[in-house]
């Protein structure tokens, strides 16, 4: 009875990578929402630190969660923590026993490690703080090739690389339970992939994406800015069966020029099939399609589960649809390429949010990045729909004067004939409007820069 | 393109009101072998137009014995489930085109991949 009692309080502790730091507790909390349960921080929770504990889990939650994670290194069950090694032993020697014992048999192996954040310790000190331990009633032998349990001792020395402490302003022990997913980083990384282009989303950000998204096994995943398919990558690795539409026909097949610095042309194998087909997940391909986002190609009842994608911004990538300002009194011939007009920023997001308010299964969630031009930026400007309730806004700087926000919507209502002009009231779709100036705003910011060197260098020269 | 696309796709020619479903004209089919995942298949039959996937798989020349109706209790059939994975993730058209069966529009198909672009004077 007390055994039960004592383990259904367990308190996990996750070890962050201190990296895209807004980006986490996002993350994690997805994670944690397809196991069906809350986040709930211990007491003293700090989301900047790279080290939280959870509460009301299991095991298998965790493990769930560190199978799909890439914002967290490892997870830990929680043994014992306190400032100072003082406290952090009182706390182990309060630890119940029989949560203990399980891990500390005669015949089993073990070994401690020591992990300090911020500082870098010595060999020598590493052996003294284990020694330090030996408090603990470790039965086993210790085996640092396979040993059968791992235990931790974690240091924060806090977040100023400019100011290290000398003593650790937390201290941390525990089991260790699983580590996250950081290495898909490394090994989906686009420097490596077959097939890229000019914006490919990088592999970190392309797998927080999908589980922003909650991306599930056997889930039907759609990109309509499809580009190389980067998002499609990372949702396949996850389970879903992916599909996307773009309206650049030479990079949907895999034609025209390189990305790459010493390659002219693209190869035979480069499109976003050979993509998969690179990391073993060809069988979750569907389709690609070369398609209009803004003039949607799905029947009114086709729905997905969820809708991630990088809109162009208009700076690397042009922003287009078809459409002409001409008077069309001629129709076109069969050779005819369609003509392309400049797609407006904020009309861009207006679609995507009715599409995704109308294509999406209840519950689904639309994952998407919105460029902005900081000096203006204010929240109201993020794009509303009375369908999509807003879960995340998460900002990634990329200059002094532009980011880009990741945004997470989830479908709670079904749109009905209304709501598709509703926004046309909404004070909210007008802030982005402004928006439609992102592309002169990001050369005007850069003009400013050059005509400051240009008269920094002339005045030298004078 | 496989069969799944196709059954989702619908013509979107202004002025167009049944544009579903797309006709097949298919010049070159391809079925590839790809893995049976029941609990997949299971979770898209009830987003399909069963009848729509029928007539394609039957332009195709690829319907086999693929029942008019579906069968019920089909998340436990999986006699019934591997047919249906069959024709939704297998039957790929490599070359072919969509006609808008009102409009006669053609999207053509190729090496797989569907153009489903307009012309300026089409929107």
């Amino acid at each position: 009875m007390a055994a039960t009692n004592s383990r259904s309080c367990l308190q996990y502790l996750i070890h962050l990578a201190h990296d895209h730091l807004d980006f986490r507790l996002p993350e994690i909390k997805a994670l944690l929402s397809l196991r069906g349960k809350p986040f709930t921080p211990s007491e003293n929770f700090k989301e900047k630190c790279p080290f939280w504990c959870l509460e009301g889990l299991s095991e298998e939650d965790v493990c769930s969660v560190m199978a799909r994670s890439v914002c967290a290194k490892s997870a830990f069950e929680l043994w014992g923590h306190g400032q100072t090694h003082s406290e952090l032993r009182t706390s182990l020697l309060n630890y119940p026993m029989e949560n203990m014992t399980p891990f500390m048999r005669k015949d089993s192996t073990y070994r401690i490690n020591v992990y300090t954040f911020n500082k870098t310790l010595e060999f020598a000190d590493r052996i003294k703080r284990i020694d330090a331990l030996d408090y603990l009633p470790f039965e086993g032998t210790v085996s640092l090739k396979s040993p059968q349990h791992v235990f931790c001792l974690l240091e924060d020395y806090g977040t100023d690389p400019n100011n290290i402490p000398e003593h650790p302003d937390y201290i941390y022990f525990g089991r260790w339970i699983a580590d996250g997913q950081r290495e898909l980083i490394r090994s989906h990384s686009v420097k490596n992939r077959h097939f890229i282009g000019n914006t490919s989303m990088e592999a970190g950000l392309s797998f927080i994406m999908t589980n922003h998204a909650k991306v599930k096994e056997n889930d039907l995943v759609f990109d309509p800015f499809v580009g190389t398919g980067s998002l499609l990558v990372a949702c396949s690795q996850f389970g879903a069966y992916v599909c996307g539409t773009d309206i650049d026909y030479n990079t949907i097949h895999g034609k025209g020029r390189s990305s790459r610095k010493n390659q002219k042309w693209r190869g035979v194998d480069e499109n976003i099939r050979a993509n998969l087909r690179q990391y073993g997940t060809e069988k979750m391909y569907l389709d690609v399609m070369v398609s209009d986002a803004s003039k949607p190609v799905w029947r009114r009842t086709a729905v997905f589960d969820a809708i991630i994608t990088d809109p162009p911004y208009g700076i690397r990538e042009s922003t287009r649809r078809t459409g002409s300002n001409k008077d069309m009194t001629k129709p076109c011939d069969e050779s005819h390429v369609p003509v392309s007009q400049e797609y407006h920023l904020s009309d861009i997001f207006s679609d995507l949010l009715n599409f995704s308010a109308h294509h999406l299964v209840m519950g689904g969630r639309l994952v998407y990045w919105l460029p902005v031009y900081r000096p203006e930026y204010c929240e109201e400007m993020v794009p509303l729909h009375p369908c999509l309730r807003l879960i995340s806004n998460c900002e990634q700087t990329l200059s002094s004067h532009t980011s880009r926000r990741l945004i997470t919507m989830e479908k709670v209502k079904e749109p009905e004939e209304l709501d598709s002009l509703a926004h046309l009231s909404d004070p909210r779709f007008s802030p982005y409007q402004g928006h439609n100036a992102f592309r002169e705003k990001y050369f005007s910011g850069l003009n400013k820069k050059c005509a400051k060197e240009d008269n920094k260098s002339n005045n030298l020269s004078q | 393109m496989k069969l799944l696309t196709h059954n989702m796709l619908t013509s979107h020619v202004k002025g167009v009101i049944k544009g579903y479903p797309l006709l097949i004209k298919a010049t070159e089919v391809k079925v590839n072998e790809v893995e049976f995942n029941p609990q997949f298949v299971s979770r898209m039959i009830p987003k399909l137009e069963w009848s729509a996937l029928v007539q394609a798989a039957e332009e195709l020349g690829q319907r086999q014995d693929l029942p008019s109706d579906l069968v019920p209790d089909y998340e436990t059939n999986e006699e019934f489930l591997k047919k249906v994975h069959r024709v939704l993730l297998e039957v790929e058209v490599v070359e072919g085109c969509l006609q808008c069966p009102e409009s006669g529009r053609e999207f053509p198909i190729s090496r797989g991949i569907p153009n489903m672009l307009l012309n300026e004077d089409e929107v």
